[in-house]
């Protein structure tokens, strides 16, 4: 690693691999060299389930810029269902499943 | 290199080799045919895995005739396509460096037990690979050169250091006893150039036999030749110093 900026997370959710859809267990979110996007540095994160080898893995490599604005996107998204009071209910039924 | 009326062949594939704490792991190496004696090189990977550059690398130090072996240093983290074994890799925060330096001295056992080796060993590494070179120069006794390509985090801070990196590896320079060749870019941002004068004034503090090479127009990574880093005239001259260098020092009896 060149930069070694890692943060990891658990979380919950599904994601659509090489092999299809997965349970999601974490995200490893750093800012080091991506693979892909044609950055000497990107934030880049990996949704990950360890669990089920090292191919349970949907990766994006972002853009500081594009990363920001995801940030901001996603919380907007979030603060409009909560207003709408759609969390409660989307927290019932995963409760319920 | 070879003259056009002479006959050449290489050999890679797969090996298995001794590692830190003893571990099995696998390698990549590749050797020009014949009796030899050649000499050798271990490539030090960068973050990005054991990935296809670095086995053209290896395939590329063949060709100039040095019997060369690239240890997956991410062995440990398990199977899969080289960039989902990196990016698991990634996500831990890289690999202890203790063990980084036990895979490169097992390589380089590994190939200097060979019965075509002249008995002369390198150790080439770029990006986190150069920093891992760097660290196994300075702790593992018997490489007989460096080349080390823009090493980031050769100089780190106290607050950088960590259980898997407790020990800067300028703190390691002292202790160098091979030549050391460095190319870096002028651009880049790990290390930066300070980075790399404060890297100078400590080789020739410590009285090692150092050759730095920086290059305007580069950043981190410029021998990419599969990336946007790549500069193309400077990766040229820079691979020239690469060569010459190790020629110098691992096959002297050209000179």
């Amino acid at each position: 690693m060149c930069t070694m900026i890692v943060e990891k997370v658990n979380i919950e959710g599904s994601g659509k691999g090489t092999t299809g859809w997965f349970k999601l267990e974490g995200a490893n979110v750093s800012f080091d060299h991506p693979f892909h996007a044609p950055f000497e540095h990107a934030l880049n994160i990996d949704f990950v389930n360890e669990s089920q080898g090292t191919s349970a893995r949907v990766a994006v490599e972002l853009s500081e810029d594009a990363a920001r604005e995801l940030v901001r996107t996603i919380l907007a998204v979030l603060d409009q269902a909560e207003a709408g009071g759609h969390l409660s209910m989307s927290d019932s039924i995963a409760r319920s499943a | 290199m070879t003259q056009t009326d002479q006959y050449e062949g290489l050999m890679a594939e797969t090996v298995m080799m001794t590692g830190a704490n003893g571990d099995w792991i696998n390698a990549y190496l590749a050797r020009p045919l014949g009796a030899g004696p050649f000499p050798a090189l271990v490539l030090a990977h960068h973050m990005p895995g054991w990935d296809e550059w670095y086995k053209r690398t290896t395939l590329k130090f063949a060709l100039h005739g040095y019997v060369t072996i690239t240890p997956n240093l991410y062995f440990r983290a398990g199977h899969g396509t080289s960039e989902d074994v990196a990016a698991k890799v990634r996500g831990e925060g890289g690999i202890p460096d203790d063990q980084a330096v036990g895979d490169l001295a097992g390589a380089m056992q590994y190939v200097r037990a060979l019965p075509y080796s002249n008995g002369k060993v390198g150790v080439f590494g770029t990006c986190s690979g150069g920093r891992h070179a760097y660290l196994a120069a300075c702790r593992a006794p018997g490489f007989d050169a460096i080349v080390d390509c823009w090493g980031g985090r050769v100089l780190m801070m106290p607050d950088q250091l960590n259980e898997k990196s407790p020990v800067s590896p300028l703190d390691y320079t002292k202790e160098l006893n091979c030549p050391i060749l460095g190319i870096f870019g002028n651009e880049d941002k790990n290390p930066t150039p300070e980075q790399v004068d404060q890297h100078e004034a400590e080789l020739k503090k410590h009285g090692k036999n150092y050759e730095f090479h920086r290059y305007d127009g580069a950043g981190h990574g410029f021998f990419y030749d599969h990336a946007p880093a790549y500069r193309q005239a400077q990766a040229v001259d820079g691979w020239q110093k690469v060569f010459a260098f190790l020629e110098k020092h691992l096959r002297p009896q050209r000179f």
